[in-house]
């Protein structure tokens, strides 16, 4: 495609892309405070609660990790769910239906494909900052620093890709914001809840632990703990994973919000 | 070539038919004001016009480029100024500017903001949030954001709505002076006086399709003749003074609290009462002949 100026219009400019972002980032500006005070304070707050009343109460360690290691390690992936999936439904939602960026960003030369991309792809940076941030107090809880952990930041990015896609296409299915309910409660919190964060999946019932394998945190899970505490070779199947899981769910989320924005 | 070509154009949601075989042309450098009621398809064409809305069949060419294959092209040269404020309101005025002359491809994106701040005239609240700006800020400065990239071709949907008549009038010295410059304009409207002060041409578009066009005077001229009989009272009268002038072959219609006689200088003895109020006939009158909806 090519304009008579002699600019050409490809498929997923980096442009379009890059422009769609510098709206989010200049958005970001305005409220990162809060969200940064919050995403700090929640994992503390968690690891006070879960990590040393419990392990002070009923559970000392896991699988020979001092449970408030156990915890904070699991905790990366409900920052990343919570900092993906969430804004992602609301984000999209109030952007499309209430605020009408949308119409303005289409009206500009940026196809839905690349609005949806850079949706997905600014929420997964973000998110794989945010997600760090549970580990990072971990160390200061005493878990012990460990090269493997500078891959952490590419899982998290990588599974929020993925969460980020599911939340734009839950956006683009519901027809009012109330149905977001529904979605937090049959997914949202069951995926969080047996992604193996607080609790070691091998200890449910069987049908559970084959659907946990299905669960992307839980896979996020497991190579954030490779990460502070020795990878496996399977591991290197988890990642390629949620490559898939982001990818599969990018082509879902930008056939919906075609089927939504575009009449 | 013409700025915008539809030949054709169908656009159906479900049983609603809102674009019905819409044949349009727009030629370089005029002010086309597409005039109509509520539903009659004005918005739909806008939305063909810019890729988000496809149409279900006919021929639809913007700056050259075939629709909807080549649209991101010919949005990449046309600005849209929304009927509807989107502004980011938490971002200040001059990120609003900057982040769409990035959309747009603009090369030396602080000189595009800088326009648009001169265009918008707020080089002095450029740091200021959008949401502590006055309802006709924010409206101009909607219109330098569409502007930013200093477009061919530019596409009013209905760029006055809801506003007040002081803030109405700034937009229009706005727009008018666009005109000036030559930049294509299309502008929908449901106002008379927004069409009839800023368009070259007006298109009057009903039911999906477009159903008289030409200049106002040229409209005027063609559907309501020179001049309109406006004749009050109470309503039994003015149902008598409705049927002799509709024997006569002339148009009334209704005009708030009274009846307009449309072409009342072709009225016979009798058609037009004594105190009837005599007035130039006016692109509203064509408007509700044609439309049947009385006018704003």
């Amino acid at each position: 495609m090519t304009t008579p100026t002699g600019r050409r219009l490809r498929r997923l400019e980096p442009a379009a892309i890059s422009g769609v972002m510098s709206r989010e980032v200049a958005n970001f500006r305005t409220y990162w405070k809060g969200t940064t005070f919050s995403s700090i304070l929640e994992p503390i707050v968690y690891l006070i609660a879960f990590g040393l009343g419990l392990s002070a109460t009923l559970v000392d360690e896991v699988n020979g990790v001092p449970y408030v290691q156990f915890v904070g390690t699991g905790m990366v992936a409900t920052a990343v769910i919570f900092s993906s999936a969430m804004p992602a439904m609301f984000g999209t939602f109030v952007k499309h239906r209430f605020q009408n960026t949308y119409d303005a960003i289409l009206a500009a030369p940026v196809d839905v494909e690349e609005l949806v991309s850079a949706e997905m792809l600014w929420i997964g940076a973000r998110a794989s900052v945010y997600g760090c941030v549970p580990l990072l107090v971990t160390i200061g809880f005493g878990l012990d620093p460990a090269w493997g952990m500078l891959l952490v930041p590419i899982f998290c990015f990588f599974t929020a890709l993925g969460f980020a896609g599911f939340g734009v296409t839950m956006a683009a299915i519901v027809a009012k914001i109330d149905q977001f309910n529904y979605v937090t409660a049959l997914f949202v919190t069951p995926l969080f809840l047996v992604s193996g964060a607080f609790f070691p999946i091998n200890e449910l019932p069987e049908g559970f632990r084959i659907l946990a394998q299905l669960n992307p945190l839980h896979q996020l899970v497991e190579l954030v703990r490779g990460g502070a505490f020795g990878y496996d070779e399977i591991d290197l199947i988890r990642f390629a994973g949620l490559v898939v899981f982001a990818f599969v769910m990018w082509r879902i989320a930008v056939n919906r919000m075609e089927a939504r924005l575009i009449d | 070539m013409a700025a915008i070509e539809l030949r054709g154009a169908v656009k159906r949601f479900g049983p609603i038919t809102a674009v019905d075989g819409l044949d349009l042309e727009v030629p370089e450098g005029i002010c086309l004001g597409l005039l109509g009621p509520n539903g009659a398809g004005k918005s739909t064409t806008m939305r063909l016009l810019t890729g988000q809305a496809i149409a279900d069949s006919g021929e639809l060419r913007v700056l050259g480029h075939e629709l909807p294959g080549d649209a991101k092209a010919a949005r990449a040269e046309m600005g849209v100024v929304p009927q509807l404020d989107n502004l980011d309101v938490d971002v200040t005025v001059e990120d609003n500017l900057a982040v769409y002359a990035r959309l747009y491809r603009v090369a030396d994106v602080g000189a595009a903001v800088d326009r648009g701040l001169d265009l918008a005239r707020l080089r002095g609240r450029r740091r200021e949030a959008v949401d502590k700006l006055s309802g006709g800020m924010r409206r101009r400065l909607l219109l330098a954001r569409g502007l930013v990239h200093e477009p061919k071709l530019i596409l009013l949907d209905e760029p006055t709505v809801g506003l007040d008549p002081q803030i109405r009038t700034e937009l229009w010295t706005l727009i008018d002076d666009l005109r000036t410059r030559g930049t294509t304009i299309l502008m929908s409207t449901h106002y008379i006086e927004e069409a009839e002060r800023l368009a070259d041409e007006v298109a009057v578009m009903d039911k999906g399709r477009v159903i008289a066009r030409a200049t106002p005077a040229e409209l005027i001229a063609a559907h309501a003749g020179t001049h309109t009989a406006e004749v009050y009272g109470p309503p039994e009268r003015l149902t008598e003074v409705r049927a002799v002038a509709e024997e006569q072959g002339l148009a009334v219609r209704p005009a708030g609290p009274a009846i307009a006689i449309v072409g009342s200088e072709r009225a016979g003895d009798g058609a037009v009462p004594d105190d009837a109020v005599i007035r130039a006939a006016s692109l509203e009158d064509v408007f509700v002949l044609l439309t049947g909806t009385d006018a704003e």
